[in-house]
């Protein structure tokens, strides 16, 4: 079963057209990284397809269920998402705790204190930081409370928008360990979406390059890996980001 | 080398908290001659801050002190703004992070070099246009003359870098400190403007103090490298040598970035107690 | 006290009340070393004291007529004068806290929340409603605040309830226009996203997301416009459109004193340096509470 599927996607803001004739599927379990550089309309996509960038024409399914346009309540169930930068992701006045339960109380589960205390654990945060406010966390541990509040409704589908971008290098291992964990852990499926091609290479099994809102490459990861790609931007992007790392062998 | 450009010995930085004063900087000495220096480390490692300290940027309340802090013979610490204003720019320059905030909106682009220029020299008006033309070709703009005309919103991300560059560069100063020039651009552009900044240190034969977070963007433009971590600097080695590095600290950071063809299923995660770090 | 101190300022509390408790602490805190600000809440402290407990402080009875103790200038016996109708200028005064004080908590509880929820609705929907919205509070906002509460007593009638809902009536739009630039802030911020994703109704995001990041705010200009809100109620009572003979509130007592500003002046001078005291109090304690509340200083920590 496919866990996302794209039919010929075109989004707009207003007049200004930022995809175009984007086709995509995504397997269920499968983690799948969309690269490309600033303006490519990358995040646009994550955005409409988690129901925040509602102009657009073409089709989101789901689980093969179309999708609305606006935020969808059954689409809200099995498709969360990560931001990108920690520190604006977290409302600023509310303890972790207020954070995490909130998706919890908007759809009436119970037994809150129970689930925010085991999602803790499970982003590796020690229940000390439950009843902190954010200006108290540091930045990784910020993330590590964003992606807990992601999973708190036990989706199926994370949208990762540049997760670890805002992070330092020792911390972004922290974290892209934590989200292999979990997606092995709880058979999530990942779309990722990134500049840096390392990152999708450690974490993903598939990519698409996309420039100017358009698809212009799709490959595996092992493309990714030996650099057998065959769009001339596609290898222009490995070339920039370094190619087979030649300084560090440790 | 006879004599360094930059010469820091026991630099301190220290800012005020409720909790007493905390030191950002904790007791650093480097040198740079007419070479490209890189400054690594993580956020709050103090690596902006040793960056700004050379320029004497840093307000009150925060403190700084040094046992020396030369540049080409000159006492930084006892300068006055005043003094200090004729060598920022002139001398020393510094390109920071993201050239959106560092341009003047609006004023035009060509106008706004050739400021950095009529502030330090006393040239005719057709010599600082032909100067500002040239750098502008410097730093690898086509179209020199028209791009000369245009208002900052209306250059992309990596041209506005590259414009901060010829702005920083037009008076000929002999140290460039550029504090992540590249952080906030794309992959592709981050090489161009990295190549430029490095052709124009090589060919003037200035220095060049590279701050970054990022190891290996560093190892591939410097010569030496000095890695930062809370407040002091943990390790100093040649660049072409990084891979080599001893101190836990540097070879944790190298571990702890994937690889574009990598092959491990876990990250190994930086073991702060290793060495007494935070 | 030691370790309820340490309870309050525990790193990790372990309950949502801790939390609340312990921020609370703390800003009560760092508003009492700014001296201003005590100096403020010390005199908003006092004003609520000495209405509570009017009838215990002063020593005569705020109605009571004395004709033979007429205009009598201030002595141990009556600390601050008596006015032409023999009355105690001094327990006038301070039952006339208890005016005063009704007056400002009832504006602030009427206007405040009003101008909160419209500013914060017009903010996140955008759109016409924005524009529908904030059109209305336009136009009271370019109609002088006293002239329109003019309008709106002589219209009601004169009295102390109406001269209330006058004020209210010009205060909100003020609130609104704060609250509709903060939301603008923070309406397309990840936070709120991510609650919209999570599925939160509009209402849910405004109530509480988006007015919680409000309130500092509107607390700050509230306090502040306490000072403007007492000057125009003792206005309405100095042309006699607000409170009536023989309630002692301040503007009417000063408007009862003026005609004997040169030979009694005592008879508005009293209540006069009231309205001061208590105008100065609340500006001090609103520019303590923005150092302390203000978002960008509050999240330093």
């Amino acid at each position: 079963m496919s866990a996302i599927t794209l039919k010929d996607l075109a989004i707009s803001y207003g007049d200004t057209q930022i995809t175009e004739g984007v086709s995509l599927e995504i397997a269920e379990g499968e983690s799948f990284a969309l690269v490309g550089e600033s303006g490519s309309g990358k995040t646009t996509v994550l955005r409409a397809i988690a129901g925040l960038a509602p102009e657009w024409t073409g089709s989101i399914s789901v689980f093969d269920t179309p999708r609305s346009h606006g935020i969808d309540n059954a689409v809200v169930r099995t498709c969360q998402m990560v931001f990108q930068d920690p520190y604006g992701s977290i409302h600023p006045r509310k303890t972790i705790d207020a954070t995490l339960a909130e998706p919890l109380a908007i759809h009436g589960i119970g037994d809150r204190g129970n689930r925010v205390e085991a999602m803790l654990e499970a982003v590796g945060l020690d229940r000390r930081f439950r009843f902190r406010y954010p200006h108290q966390l540091s930045g990784g541990q910020r993330q590590r409370v964003a992606i807990a509040r992601a999973l708190m409704l036990e989706p199926r589908i994370l949208l990762l928008d540049e997760p670890t971008s805002a992070l330092d290098v020792s911390i972004q291992a922290e974290i892209l360990n934590l989200l292999k964990r979990l997606r092995r852990e709880q058979n999530l499926t990942y779309l990722m979406v990134t500049h840096n091609l390392p990152v999708v290479s450690f974490m993903c099994d598939r990519l698409a390059v996309m420039r100017h809102g358009r698809i212009v490459e799709t490959a595996t990861v092992e493309m990714l890996k030996t650099g057998a790609f065959k769009d001339p931007y596609s290898r222009e992007l490995f070339a920039a980001s370094g190619g087979p790392t030649p300084v560090l062998a440790s | 080398m006879s004599r360094p450009l930059l010469d820091v010995q026991n630099l301190r930085v220290s800012f005020p908290t409720p909790h007493g004063r905390v030191e950002v900087v904790k007791g650093i000495s480097f040198t740079v001659g007419r070479e490209r220096l890189g400054i690594v480390g993580e956020s709050g490692s103090g690596k902006s801050m040793t960056g700004r300290s050379v320029l004497k940027l840093i307000r009150a309340p925060g403190r700084v002190t040094a046992d020396r802090l030369d540049f080409d013979g000159i006492d930084i610490l006892s300068r006055s703004e005043k003094q200090m204003r004729a060598i920022r720019g002139a001398r020393i320059s510094m390109v920071m992070q993201d050239p959106k905030f560092s341009l003047n909106p609006v004023i035009t682009v060509g106008d706004q070099i050739a400021e950095a220029l009529k502030f330090h020299t006393r040239l005719p008006g057709s010599e600082i246009r032909a100067r500002v033309l040239s750098m502008l070709e410097a730093v690898r703009i086509n179209d020199p003359g028209r791009v000369a005309g245009l208002y900052p919103h209306e250059v992309s991300g990596g041209m506005g870098q590259r414009i901060m560059i010829a702005m920083m560069l037009i008076p000929e100063p002999d140290l460039l400190i550029a504090d992540e020039p590249t952080s906030a651009l794309d992959v592709s552009v981050q090489a161009q403007v990295l190549d430029i900044i490095d052709d124009l240190i090589r060919s003037k034969g200035m220095g060049l103090m590279l701050i970054s977070h990022d190891l290996n963007l560093v190892a591939r433009y410097c010569d030496r490298i000095v890695v930062m971590n809370a407040g002091e600097i943990v390790e100093t080695c040649v660049a072409s040598e990084l891979h080599n590095a001893t101190h836990p600290y540097t070879r944790g950071l190298l571990a702890a970035m994937p690889t574009i063809d990598e092959s491990r299923e876990e990250l190994p995660v930086l073991d702060r107690a290793s060495w007494g770090g935070t | 006290m030691a370790s309820a101190r340490a309870w309050l300022l525990a790193d990790s509390p372990t309950s949502r009340l801790q939390a609340n408790l312990g921020r609370l602490y703390r800003i009560t805190g760092m508003l009492l070393r700014n001296p201003l600000a005590a100096v403020g809440a010390a005199i908003v402290l006092a004003l609520v004291l000495t209405a509570i407990f009017a009838p215990w402080i002063a020593p005569y009875s705020p109605v009571g007529q004395s004709l033979q103790d007429r205009l009598l200038p201030p002595s141990a016996e009556h600390l601050m004068g008596t006015d032409e109708l023999g009355r105690d200028i001094y327990s006038r005064v301070i039952y006339g806290s208890q005016i005063t004080l009704t007056i400002v908590l009832l504006v602030a509880v009427i206007a405040a929340p009003v101008g909160l929820v419209i500013g914060a609705i017009a903010g996140y929907f955008g759109g016409w409603i924005d524009r529908a919205l904030m059109g209305i509070t336009d136009i009271f906002l370019s109609m002088p605040k006293l002239i329109l509460a003019l309008a709106f007593v002589a219209a009601l009638g004169p009295g102390i309830n109406n001269a209330i809902i006058a004020i209210a009536i010009t205060a909100w739009p003020a609130y609104a226009r704060i609250s509709r630039a903060e939301t603008l802030t923070f309406r397309n911020s990840e936070f709120i996203d991510a609650v919209r994703l999570q599925g939160g109704s509009p209402a849910r995001i405004i109530v509480r997301h988006v007015l919680p990041l409000c309130t500092s705010s509107m607390i700050i200009r509230v306090t502040l416009d306490m000072a403007g809100i007492i000057l125009t109620a003792a206005g309405l009572g100095f042309i006699g459109l607000g409170a009536q003979p023989p309630l002692p509130e301040w503007g009417a007592m000063i408007s009862r004193g003026r005609t004997f500003i040169l030979d009694q002046w005592w008879v508005a001078t009293m209540p006069g340096f009231a309205i001061i005291l208590v105008s100065l109090g609340f500006c001090f304690l609103g520019d303590g509470l923005r150092d302390v509340l203000d978002p960008k200083q509050g999240d330093k920590g």
